[in-house]
């Protein structure tokens, strides 16, 4: 437990200190809503019923970007060398990191989706539903994605082999969780899309911290 | 041979390559005659459907590619297994030689679906639910080609392909789910077509002669990839040396 908290700590200190690396996928986040309303035309009807889609997928390629970052600059001071070998058990770390990066991507998403929402005209009596899907889902994007980082952390060009590798693991939590503010929107419930992507991001809580171990022993060894 | 002894035996390549002697031409000869079989049986001689006419027989190419393509994901995800928890040599070569062969497979079942779709439901392509999950596979396949490509030591490499496969392996249920679900939100019309009409035996036979040949194909190619892989991987022995300069297979 102090080992979770003492990683924690010291990734909160690092991400204050890079701010704008934290930003910039938030920025890419409004950036590519921007595109979206340019493209369409701006007409509230289409850009409305396209909201979902458009913040959701937002949200998987804003992700995608800040995954990078998450074991890079260890792997380059050769401190994720260290925490691999010396912490005991070795996956609290690695659930810190991850916990750390939901928190700065996820979760800070979450919190300026409703401003999304706004900009894309998503009718308000949806915008809870699109704010429980994200909170349920973000974890499991984190988590997953965790792997694909641990798995590229020593390539050079990881960048484009990282969303091949990712995407497609992501499309459950993107059906889940755009399916639920469609369905909400067009007046059904939506509990049921909700408790899945919970369920999603609970098995990969179970599961991927060893993934994310065994793939970062693996690309130490390059 | 005791199951124990046999397990201890898969980790050795030299034994493998020396037990696989015949099984390319045992295998491919097999595969040979079931599709030949089952392939000029469909094509010509298996009445035509009542409601597709003659268009239903792509079936007989369609099918079979989409079952392996499958199957081959599984192998994959069970050498996976093997390589990390065992470090099994033979794992990680399987792992290798596999993906070229599932992806191939994939790719050709969706072709054949959309070449199948065109008379049938009016459009090459439908994002139904089967086809959008073997899309999703092919993808699948595709990121575990260029991770290998991408990592330049042969062992990491491996290593890293097994735990992306087994985590695919995981996921593939929930993807196949959630895209059956997603599915339902649309209602799609044309779903009913591909609930396929229970078939009289003249035209579920030559399938599955063709279903069971593609197995033998895949058989016949994983194993001549494998002793190729193993050739290559264990140039520098003594064995492989003795084998290549002394001319016995």
């Amino acid at each position: 437990m102090t080992l979770f908290v003492g990683q924690l700590r010291r990734e909160f200190i690092v991400m204050f200190q890079s701010l704008e690396e934290v930003a910039n996928p938030l920025v890419f986040l409004f950036l590519g809503i921007t595109l979206f309303a340019l493209a369409t035309g701006g007409g509230p009807d289409v850009l409305a019923d396209y909201a979902p889609a458009i913040i959701w997928v937002l949200v998987l390629l804003a992700n995608l970007l800040s995954l990078e970052g998450m074991f890079r600059r260890d792997y380059e001071d050769g401190t994720l060398e260290q925490l691999v070998l010396l912490a005991r058990p070795g996956f609290v770390p690695v659930l810190a990191k991850v916990a750390a990066h939901w928190l700065f991507s996820g979760l800070a998403m979450t919190l300026l989706v409703p401003f999304a929402a706004l900009l894309l005209y998503l009718p308000t009596s949806a915008l809870f539903t699109l704010l429980m899907t994200l909170l349920a889902g973000t974890p499991a994007l984190s988590l997953i994605g965790a792997v694909g980082a641990a798995l590229t952390v020593g390539l050079r060009r990881g960048g484009v082999l990282l969303a091949l590798l990712v995407l497609p693991l992501y499309v459950p939590i993107l059906i889940f969780g755009a399916g639920a503010v469609l369905q909400q929107m067009g007046g059904m419930e939506s509990h049921a899309q909700i408790y899945w992507l919970g369920v999603i991001s609970v098995v990969s809580l179970t599961v991927t911290p060893f993934a994310v171990q065994a793939a970062l022993k693996i690309g130490l060894e390059q | 041979m005791g199951l124990r002894e046999l397990w201890h035996r898969l980790g050795s390549p030299r034994w493998f390559y020396t037990m696989s002697r015949n099984w390319p031409w045992i295998f491919g000869g097999l595969a040979m005659a079931l599709l030949l079989t089952g392939t000029l049986w469909g094509l010509a001689f298996a009445p035509p459907d009542y409601q597709q006419g003659n268009s239903f027989r792509i079936m007989y190419v369609h099918v079979p590619t989409s079952m392996i393509a499958q199957s081959a994901y599984i192998v994959m995800g069970v050498a996976g297994f093997m390589l990390l928890v065992w470090r099994m040599k033979l794992a990680d070569m399987v792992l290798a030689t596999v993906v070229p062969f599932g992806m191939s497979m994939t790719a050709l079942s969706l072709f054949t679906g959309a070449v199948w779709g065109r008379p049938s439901w009016g459009t090459w392509w439908e994002w139904d639910a089967r086809t959008t999950s073997m899309l999703v596979l092919l993808f699948l396949y595709f990121g575990l080609y260029a991770l290998r490509q991408a990592i330049p030591r042969q062992e990491t490499a491996g290593r890293a392909c097994a735990v992306l496969a087994l985590l695919g392996m995981i996921n593939i249920p929930i993807i196949k789910y959630s895209v059956d679900w997603w599915l339902t939100l649309h209602q799609s019309a044309s779903f009913t077509l591909t609930e396929a009409p229970a078939m009289p035996i003249s035209m579920w036979f030559p399938l599955l002669l063709n279903v069971l040949g593609i197995y033998c194909l895949f058989g016949a190619t994983l194993s001549s990839r494998l002793r190729l892989e193993i050739l290559k991987r264990e140039a520098s022995t003594q064995w492989t040396r003795d084998i290549i300069l002394g001319g016995r297979l």
